[in-house]
């Protein structure tokens, strides 16, 4: 196992490379000129040849990758260009309200969905079944955007159930106030394609020797639903949660957008607005470094849920 | 004619091609049918609007602003025409300032050269089939328009996609050895980004526009195709087919694209078009964030971003015509795929 966990690490090693790669080459070849953007419209030719000498752009693309390299290794991005916020604080101080928001939505996802599926599953062949999965073709076909508008306008404004947004410093009113009808939307939405995809994990399982011969020896459906094939289909599902773990930091973006939530998702976006580059490259790395870790421990939580995985 | 019919049925003894039987298939499964009716029909719609047969003058003003569907009837008219008239009592004197306005002797100057232009004044409609803008543009023809960009935006890149994965992916599973460790490093280093910072930091580098969409949405969504050819590559490259050609000297290129995509052609159809479905979807949201087609343009999204706004005020047939448009062509393209994927690969069910 520990030789395993080394040789992954060290396997991290060339692609943590290409996204540094990738990354620089990105802004440097195709993204606008760091110099123009932060010296504005009214910066005379002087102050943008002061603002690449700082930035040292005029030194050759080598030294330019060693700084940002260095820079990714020590963790200092220096400031956001359109805020002058430091980019680690950015990251300290908008992480917690991504995470208030994704965290719930996560828990609730997965719990919902596992039971939708196997209600679904074992109805299967039936025509609620087959109603269930017409519904949810269509409920997944209208776009994310329409249901949180609608949920916003009914919700908030309507009905005035709910804030329509608003976010404080303090957790617990932010989880029970003003994170519910987000939470609430977002599951809501994230339900249909997760019991569809859950279902067919169930519906795997259920074609298996092993279901068979549970059968033959009189086993009850239900106890074969709920104890045999829970446990061997909740493996796929595993899989699928740590796939959809790296987006939690990022994914809840739109949510953050419509209910103004200070959270990561939404910096980023306004980064990407305001050709924040620092914000951007950063986030971009760091999460890429996240998914690579992530990853790794959900292959190591595999082996340990099913004992017939080999790591190799 | 009969006779011929059943002697060329003797003779040709081949069995039917794959794309036979899955046509075949296709036609058997009702829901694949009408699906398939549904995208036609959709794609015969912008096709007419792009050459200009339908929704041409879509920024046109053609009715009053915020015009209601003409099956809700017009707006009911405001008590009092002149707006002034609530504000101001009716007792109230009005204090007369033409003494001291420095401006009162031009008054009347101005109020004659202003006769003079003619005004052409545009009749209006009270309402329009499916409501007006808040310009007063006809929602009906935005929506067509924005179908237009909307699935535009969606196929070409996932042809974009599709030839990038397609190509990257038969090189490595059918070339292996260096090349192919070179490209899964390459897969990985995209991989290992999350998708939509992949599509941001495109963003923020190539800046707004329709192509550019198309560009973000392909480089960053190649990687599933890549993943199948690639697999499809390696289990097609060492059977029986592919050696003959060897022996008898086809080329590599030939082998690979001559010979080996034919076989492989379904599972990139049936991939590719699933990433239309997840582009389209992509692009509604990126425009409706203002990263995607420009502001002069339309599409679902930034129909969708008008609405919200109009929602609060009471006008919701903008949200109903995007929201419509884009779930019934999105719906039965979901559908369409799955009957192809079943039609196609009728060993997946």
């Amino acid at each position: 196992m520990a030789a395993y966990i080394l040789r992954r690490l060290w396997q991290m090693i060339p692609t943590l490379a290409g996204v540094i790669l990738l990354v620089f080459f990105l802004f440097k070849f195709f993204g606008g000129d760091p110099a123009e953007i932060l010296g504005g419209l009214l910066a005379t030719p002087e102050q943008i040849q002061a603002i690449r000498q700082q930035l040292g752009l005029n030194d050759p693309w080598y030294v330019q990758l060693w700084i940002f390299v260095k820079s990714i290794f020590s963790f200092s991005w220096g400031n956001s260009w359109a805020t002058s916020e430091a980019v680690s604080n950015i990251f300290a101080t908008r992480l917690p309200a991504t995470l208030t928001v994704m965290v719930p939505i996560l828990i609730l996802d997965v719990v919902l969905g596992v039971c939708a599926a196997m209600a679904v599953a074992y109805v299967r062949g039936s025509i609620t079944d087959r109603t269930i999965m017409v519904i949810s073709t269509v409920m997944l076909s209208i776009s994310f955007l329409v249901y949180i508008i609608v949920g916003q306008w009914l919700f908030g404004f309507y009905l005035g159930w709910f804030p329509v947004q608003g976010w404080t410093d303090s957790f617990w009113t932010n989880l029970t106030t003003y994170a519910v009808l987000p939470v609430m939307l977002a599951v809501f939405v994230g339900l249909a394609p997760q019991t569809r995809l859950y279902r067919s994990f169930f519906l795997d399982e259920l074609g298996h020797d092993y279901v068979r011969t549970a059968r033959a020896k009189g086993v009850s459906e239900n106890k074969i639903l709920f104890k045999h094939v829970l446990r061997n289909a909740l493996i796929p599902v595993l899989t699928n949660v740590s796939v959809q773990l790296p987006g939690i930091f990022i994914g809840s973006f739109l949510i953050e957008t419509f209910f103004s939530i200070p959270g990561l998702g939404r910096e980023v976006l306004l980064a990407v607005n305001r050709s924040d580059y620092p914000v951007i490259q950063a986030v971009t790395v760091y999460l890429a470094v996240l998914t690579m870790f992530i990853n790794l421990i959900a292959d190591i939580l595999y082996k340990a849920v099913d004992p017939r995985v080999v790591l190799r | 004619m009969s006779a011929v019919a059943s002697y060329v049925a003797v003779e040709d003894t081949r069995s039917e091609g794959v794309w036979v039987a899955a046509w075949r298939r296709l036609r058997n499964d009702r829901f694949g049918m009408v699906s398939l009716a549904v995208v036609i029909a959709f794609l015969l719609l912008i096709l007419a609007s792009a050459v200009g047969l339908v929704a041409k003058n879509w920024q046109k003003e053609v009715g009053v602003p915020n015009a209601p569907p003409t099956f809700v009837g017009s707006a009911p008219k405001e008590t009092g025409s002149d707006p002034l008239a609530r504000i101001v009592p009716k007792d109230a004197k009005l204090v007369d300032l033409s003494d001291i306005d420095p401006l009162a002797p031009k008054y009347k100057e101005w109020a004659e050269r202003a006769a003079k232009i003619q005004v052409t004044e545009t009749p209006k409609a009270e309402t329009l089939p499916f409501g007006g803008d808040r310009l007063g543009r006809d929602v009906l023809d935005k929506a067509i328009k924005g179908a237009e960009i909307s699935i535009f935006v969606g196929v070409f890149a996932a042809v974009l996609a599709t030839f990038i994965g397609t190509v990257l992916g038969a090189l490595a599973g059918y070339a292996g050895g260096k090349i192919g460790d070179f490209l899964e490093w390459v897969y990985n280093v995209f991989t290992s980004v999350p998708d939509i910072l992949l599509i941001f930091a495109f963003a923020a580098v190539f800046g707004r526009g329709i192509d550019t969409v198309v560009l973000i949405l392909g480089l960053a969504g190649w990687t599933g195709m890549y993943r199948q050819v690639r697999a499809e590559y390696i289990k097609h490259r060492t059977r029986e087919y592919v050696r003959a050609a060897e022996a008898i000297g086809v080329s590599h290129t030939a082998r690979m694209f001559v010979h080996i995509l034919p076989n492989v052609s379904h599972v990139v159809l049936v991939r590719m078009s699933l990433l239309v479905v997840g582009f389209i979807k992509a692009e509604v949201i990126l425009s409706f964030l203002g990263l995607g087609v420009p502001v002069d343009q339309v599409s679902w999204g930034t129909m969708l971003s008008e609405a919200q706004s109009e929602l609060v005020l009471g006008y919701w047939w903008q949200l109903a015509a995007a929201t419509i448009f884009m779930a019934v062509f999105v719906t039965a393209f979901s559908l369409l795929t799955d009957a192809l994927r079943d039609a196609l690969d009728p060993k997946l069910r």
